[in-house]
C-alpha cells in the first residue's frame, strides 16, 4: 500500500489585510473581498523564504510519520520562489532533516502545480520501489506586481508530503493518479524580471478552469468514481471563487470543498495551495473517507490524485500543529509600508 | 560570511547538533575537541532541544548591515529544554511581547544574506511558542 505517512504545514504569522492594500492604489476592497472572496493574505517574514517555510513543514511531516528521516530516499521541493537561481532548495531541505547524503533532490517548477509534481514524483518512486521513503514539498512566497490584481492574492506557505509503503505507516493510501497538461501561455515570468505577468481574464475559462475540470473529470473516470463518492475535495485556489465555481461545474458541494478552502484568509500560496489544503482535510478526515485533490498550475497543467484515508490517520493528526490553527491563531497585522519592506520591494543601500 | 565558514557550521546551525563528552556528560554547542571539565577527548553528537524559555534578553535598534528589515528586534539567551543556553534571535516578536520567561520554540530561519549576489545563511532563531 502506497500512500502519505507524514504530512505537515507551515503558514507565516504575518498578514496584510485586502483593504491595506486598496488603500494605497485606491481601488475598491469589497470588489476583492466580495467579487474574488479574499480578506487578508499571508506574508512572509524578513527572514523567511521557500527553504525555511520547506524546512518547517518537512520536520512535521517527519514528526507525524515517526521515522528517522536519513532513511528519505528522495526529498524535491516545488515553487516558483526558489530563493537561488541556481543552487538547489531540496539540498538545505534534506540537510536541515539530516537526511543527507543518500538521498535524491531535484527542484521543481511549474507555476502554481509544482508542488504536487514534487508529490506526484516522489510518490511513484515509491511505487516503484525504487526509495523506501520520499519526500515531496509544495512551497512559495508568491511575487505579484505592485497594483495589480495579483498582489491582493500573491501568499506565502508550504506543505509536505512523506510517502512510503509500510502498510502500518500510510495515514492516507494514494488510490491513482492523473495528469493533464497542455501548453497554454496564461501566466508567466520571463528571466531576471522580478515579477510575473499573465493574461488576464484568459487566466480563467482556457486555463484553470479548462485544465481543473479535465483533471478532475479525468482523475474519477480512471479512479471509477463519481462526485459524490468522495468526502473532501480540494482545488488549486488562486482566489476564493475559482476553486467553488469549478466544485459547482463539477458536481461538486460547498461541504465537500470547505475544509481545504483556506484561501479567503491565506491567499493564493502559489505551489502550497492544493498541498496546503489537503493539509487542513488530513487534519480532520476520519478513517475511510475520500479525498480528491486536483492543482494547477499555469503554463498549463493539473495533477490529480485520489487519497483513502486509514484508521491510522487520527493518530498521527495532533502530533504537529493543524493548519487552520496556524492560519487562525496568533497572526499579525502589517501595514504595506511594512509588507512592502518585509517584501524586499523598497530600494535600499547596499 | 566566506561559504566555506558557513559550510563547517553546517551540522549546528542547521540541526542544532551538539558535542556532549562521553565521560562526564558536559555539553558543548558548538561541538569542542577536549572537554574543559574533564579533559576528556571523547564525545558523541546530540540534538539540542527544539523548545525552551528566553532567559534573557536585549533589543537591538541600531542593526549591523543586513538586519535594518528587522530592526528593532530581540536578541535572547535562550535556555532549551535541556538545559543547554543559546543566544538567539527571537523572530515575529516585537520588543514590547518579550519578556524573561516566554516559552518559545526552535524555527529555521535565514540569518543572513552576503549582499545581493553571495551565499544565504540559513540557521536556528525561536518564535514564541
Amino acid at each position: 500500500m502506497v500512500g502519505i505517512i507524514g504530512y505537515g504545514a507551515y503558514i507565516p504569522r504575518n498578514r496584510i489585510k485586502v483593504e491595506e492594500i486598496a488603500k494605497v492604489w485606491g481601488t475598491d476592497a469589497q470588489s476583492y473581498k466580495k467579487g474574488l472572496m479574499l480578506e487578508e493574505k499571508s506574508v512572509p517574514a524578513p527572514d523567511q523564504d521557500t527553504i525555511t517555510m520547506s524546512v518547517e513543514a518537512a520536520r512535521k511531516a517527519v514528526r507525524r510519520a515517526g521515522i528517522d528521516p536519513a532513511d528519505i530516499g528522495a526529498l524535491y521541493v516545488g515553487s516558483e520562489s526558489h530563493p537561488y537561481a541556481v543552487k538547489p532548495s531540496g539540498t538545505v531541505v534534506a540537510e536541515a532533516l539530516g537526511s543527507t547524503p543518500e538521498c535524491h533532490t531535484s527542484d521543481f517548477e511549474f507555476a502554481c502545480k509544482a508542488g504536487t509534481e514534487a508529490m506526484f514524483v516522489a510518490s511513484q518512486l515509491v511505487k516503484a520501489g525504487s526509495v523506501r521513503y520520499a519526500m515531496g514539498v509544495g512551497a512559495d512566497t508568491s511575487q505579484g506586481a505592485p497594483g495589480d490584481a495579483l498582489e491582493y492574492s500573491a501568499a506565502s506557505g508550504a506543505a509536505a508530503y512523506l510517502f512510503g509503503a509500510e502498510k502500518e505507516k500510510v495515514v492516507a493510501e494514494l488510490i491513482d493518479t492523473y495528469a493533464y497538461m497542455t501548453d497554454t501561455p496564461d501566466f508567466w515570468r520571463r528571466e531576471h524580471m522580478f515579477y510575473p505577468r499573465h493574461g488576464g481574464r484568459f487566466t480563467g475559462e482556457q486555463a484553470y478552469f479548462r485544465h481543473i475540470t479535465s483533471a478532475a473529470k479525468g482523475m474519477m473516470a480512471k479512479a471509477k468514481m463519481k462526485p459524490a463518492d468522495f468526502d473532501y475535495v480540494v482545488f488549486h485556489q488562486p482566489n476564493g471563487k475559482f476553486p467553488l465555481r469549478a466544485g459547482k461545474m463539477l458536481g461538486f458541494t460547498d461541504k465537500q470543498i470547505g475544509t481545504g478552502w483556506l484561501v479567503n484568509k491565506l491567499g493564493n500560496t502559489y505551489s502550497g495551495a492544493s498541498p496546503l489544503g489537503l493539509t487542513a482535510v488530513l487534519d480532520e478526515a476520519g478513517a475511510g473517507d475520500l479525498i480528491l485533490v486536483v492543482s494547477f498550475g499555469s503554463g498549463a497543467g493539473s495533477d490529480g490524485f485520489v487519497f483513502r484515508a486509514t484508521k491510522r490517520l487520527k493518530s498521527v493528526q495532533g502530533l504537529a500543529e493543524h493548519t487552520r490553527d496556524m492560519l487562525d491563531r496568533n497572526k499579525r497585522y502589517v501595514d504595506y509600508g511594512t509588507y512592502l519592506k518585509y517584501r524586499k520591494m523598497i530600494i535600499m543601500n547596499e | 560570511m566566506q561559504p566555506q565558514r558557513y559550510w563547517r557550521e553546517i551540522p549546528q546551525r542547521y540541526r542544532l547538533e551538539a558535542g556532549r563528552c562521553r565521560r562526564c556528560g558536559k555539553v558543548f554547542m558548538p561541538p569542542r575537541g577536549l572537554c574543559d571539565s574533564c579533559r576528556s577527548t571523547e564525545f558523541e553528537t546530540i540534538r539540542l532541544a527544539d523548545r525552551g524559555k528566553v532567559h534573557t534578553y536585549t533589543v537591538i535598534r541600531v542593526p549591523p548591515a543586513g538586519f535594518a528589515a528587522q530592526s528593532p528586534y530581540v536578541l535572547a539567551v535562550v535556555e532549551l529544554d535541556d538545559g543547554v543556553r543559546l543566544t538567539m534571535q527571537v523572530a515575529d516578536c516585537g520588543p514590547d511581547e518579550v519578556r524573561v520567561g516566554l516559552p518559545v520554540r526552535v524555527e529555521f530561519r535565514k540569518i543572513n544574506e552576503v549582499g545581493k549576489s553571495g551565499v544565504i545563511c540559513y540557521g536556528y532563531k525561536v518564535v514564541p511558542a
